[in-house]
């Protein structure tokens, strides 16, 4: 078995469970075939996709960033708060979201290189400031009515046959193919993957391994602000506790989509397929009917455990008996 | 005076009495402490008394962070504990105002420390077992807790109508809140068990160098097991006072960002959260410091929401003082001028 088989292991695991899930959703339900089913995957689950491939960055470096919940969350209420209040055109608060939550990203990457910080506290403290400053906006729901974003809340992309794909979806796809081509064809995503496999290494190759992590952690602050943009489209409201603990959804279809958490293996199509995962497990909770909502969230566990446990079994126990 | 300020607890102590000093010059009142029907009143004996959950569950954290792990499962652990314990006191409101409770109350706590102590044990064994990294390791039960609590309150808040629970929570001994004395004579006796006996070398070597300490012999493997097992029955403690406090179980909301505190309070106490020193008086004075902010926070006036910020700009000032770049930074800018 040579180091690429071994590497693509834990990926086409998760894509047989994923298929494997799909079967059983198909041979339980006779609706869950349909087109828009699937189609609903990708629409329910936009933002989860966006912050998960930022995070699949983060991971690769072996770092981590518990701080996009946070900051998606930031990002619908200063949306909601200059269009709706201050009366900003959205033509200025979109891209002046975007950078500030690259900007966010940015500063936590700058203190987890430049100090030696550990990125767990760093970004767990990068949320404390995100919510908190949510809370300082507003503590209620901001409601948006600006025609801007009520157009794109309507827009679909016809697809025929009656299935359609909104906006948030679309800019969703978009960031997948971007990201693929960041990973595997840029000199920043071989980068990313140097400082995953050894960070030692890849500086004393002459790679830029600070000025990357601090890139890496500006992207998943893109990537959460983006999916800020998304959720405030999708909800139309800005709202301090939107996406609480969506850190955690992220974190587990980078795993489940297997992404080693000590860096330097995995791959974004594995994160895109940890996420529709996630979907397919809350859509076959929804179309069981019986089953109650936080069934969701043990399945998720008892996943986000197999997956750990066969990770541990591919890196073989022999190199971490240090 | 020179050995005073290298004393570890130097900075922790400053910055509690501070604290302190600014709620008194604000409230005049603060320090005030008087007697009434045999117990002691007053916002210190309040802190106290609210600071008591953090102050245990940073206590099993502690002793995790020095032995090189990190268990961000405490909130749910607690979650799952309040869920056990009312379900199994639950009691209901009978027309003529008696109480019962379902099963007697010392086996209702007694198998909800059991469920937490389960919990840490499990945790300690994907770390030392599986040999999982232990952030990934606990996120597991972080995620399924809640859900698991969910599970067993069935979705709903149990509501516990049982006086005598309500003791844990509210309680005096000896005129002092019976949650604060609880976390004391844990703290204590864990202090005394770290210097009597030869564990608190044991677990310093492990979190220096797990390596040379099993080749010096130290059996780190049962220890970190038993370390994240205790770490459970000490959220296990903190989610019955809780509960205790709020006279119900709230499977979303108990314990929520617990974890977070938790991990600040030891931050705040001087140990390193790369292993190996830890100080366990340094821990409960982080948890006093965090729970006398929130009351300042109150007592200012200033909306509660601002907390947060206020405690993520605590993390990150200590995190930098922690860190040697960044001393080494602050070091060259500050002597350059005297050159």
């Amino acid at each position: 078995m040579n180091v690429l088989d071994r590497r693509l292991v834990p990926l086409a695991a998760s894509i047989a469970l994923f298929l494997a899930m799909v079967a059983f959703g198909a041979f339980s339900y006779p609706a869950f075939l349909s087109p828009q089913v699937f189609l609903n995957l990708a629409i329910d689950n936009a933002f989860l996709f966006i912050v998960a491939i930022g995070m699949t960055f983060v991971i690769l470096t072996g770092g981590i960033d518990l701080s996009v919940g946070s900051v998606l969350a930031l990002t619908t209420m200063c949306a909601a708060a200059l269009v709706e209040k201050a009366g900003w055109s959205p033509w200025l608060v979109v891209p002046l979201l975007l950078v500030g939550g690259a900007a966010f990203g940015a500063v936590q990457g700058l203190l987890i290189h430049r100090f030696r910080l550990q990125p767990f506290i760093v970004t767990l403290a990068g949320m404390f400031v995100a919510r908190g400053l949510c809370y300082l906006i507003d503590t209620e729901s901001i409601p948006i009515r600006n025609a801007f974003f009520t157009t794109l809340a309507e827009a679909r992309l016809p697809l025929g046959g009656g299935n359609a794909l909104s906006s948030g979806a679309v800019i969703a796809l978009l960031t997948v193919i971007a990201a693929l081509w960041i990973a595997h064809a840029s000199r920043f995503g071989r980068t990313v993957y140097a400082i995953g496999g050894n960070a030692k290494s890849a500086a004393l190759m002459g790679l830029p391994v600070g000025g990357t992590l601090i890139r890496v952690y500006a992207l998943s602050g893109f990537c959460a602000a983006l999916a800020g943009l998304v959720m405030t489209v999708y909800m139309l409201s800005g709202y301090s506790l939107h996406a609480t603990g969506l850190e955690l959804d992220a974190i587990a279809a980078v795993v489940i989509g297997g992404t080693l958490l000590t860096g330097g293996v995995g791959y974004v199509a594995g994160t895109c397929v940890g996420v529709l995962i996630l979907g397919v497990i809350q859509t076959l909770v929804i179309f069981n009917g019986t089953l109650s909502s936080w069934w969701t969230r043990i399945v998720v566990g008892m996943l986000l455990f197999a997956f750990c446990v066969a990770q541990r079994l591919i890196e073989g126990r022999a190199e971490k008996r240090r | 005076m020179k050995r005073a300020l290298q004393h570890s607890l130097f900075w922790p102590c400053a910055t509690l009495v501070l604290l302190i000093a600014l709620n008194a010059v604000v409230n005049p009142g603060f320090l005030s402490l008087s007697m009434r029907e045999g117990h002691l009143y007053g916002s210190l004996v309040d802190i106290l008394n609210r600071a008591a959950p953090l102050a245990l569950v940073s206590a099993g954290m502690t002793l995790v962070i020095a032995a090189r792990g990190l268990d961000i499962s405490v909130g749910a652990v607690v979650a799952i504990t309040a869920a056990t314990a009312a379900l199994l006191i639950g009691g209901a409101l009978n027309f003529d105002g008696e109480t019962a409770s379902r099963f007697p109350m010392w086996f209702a706590l007694l198998a909800a420390l059991g469920v937490a102590t389960a919990c840490g044990l499990w945790n300690g064994a994907l770390v030392v077992g599986v040999g999982m990294q232990p952030i990934i390791a606990t996120l597991i039960l972080m995620v399924a807790g809640r859900g698991i609590a969910q599970l067993i309150t069935g979705g709903q808040i149990l509501t516990i109508y049982y006086p005598p629970y309500f003791y844990l929570g509210s309680g005096y001994l000896f005129g002092l809140p019976f949650a604060a004395v609880l976390a004391t004579v844990v703290i204590v006796t864990l202090h005394g068990l770290l210097t009597l006996t030869p564990l608190g070398l044991f677990i310093r070597a492990i979190g220096i160098n797990p390596a040379a300490a099993r080749i010096a012999g130290v059996r780190s493997r049962p220890i970190t097991l038993a370390l994240y097992g205790f770490c459970g029955l000490t959220a296990g403690l903190a989610g019955l006072i809780i509960s205790s406090n709020v006279k119900s179980a709230d499977a979303n909301n108990a314990g929520q960002l617990l974890e977070l505190d938790a991990i600040l309070a030891v931050t705040l106490g001087g140990t390193a959260l790369t292993g190996g020193r830890f100080s366990l008086a340094g821990t409960a004075i982080g948890a006093l410091i965090i729970q006398t902010l929130t009351s300042t926070i109150y007592s200012l006036g200033v909306p509660p929401e601002v907390n947060l910020v206020f405690k993520a700009a605590l993390i990150f000032v200590v995190m930098l003082l922690q860190s040697p770049e960044f001393r080494a930074a602050v070091r060259r800018v500050v002597v350059r001028p005297a050159e």
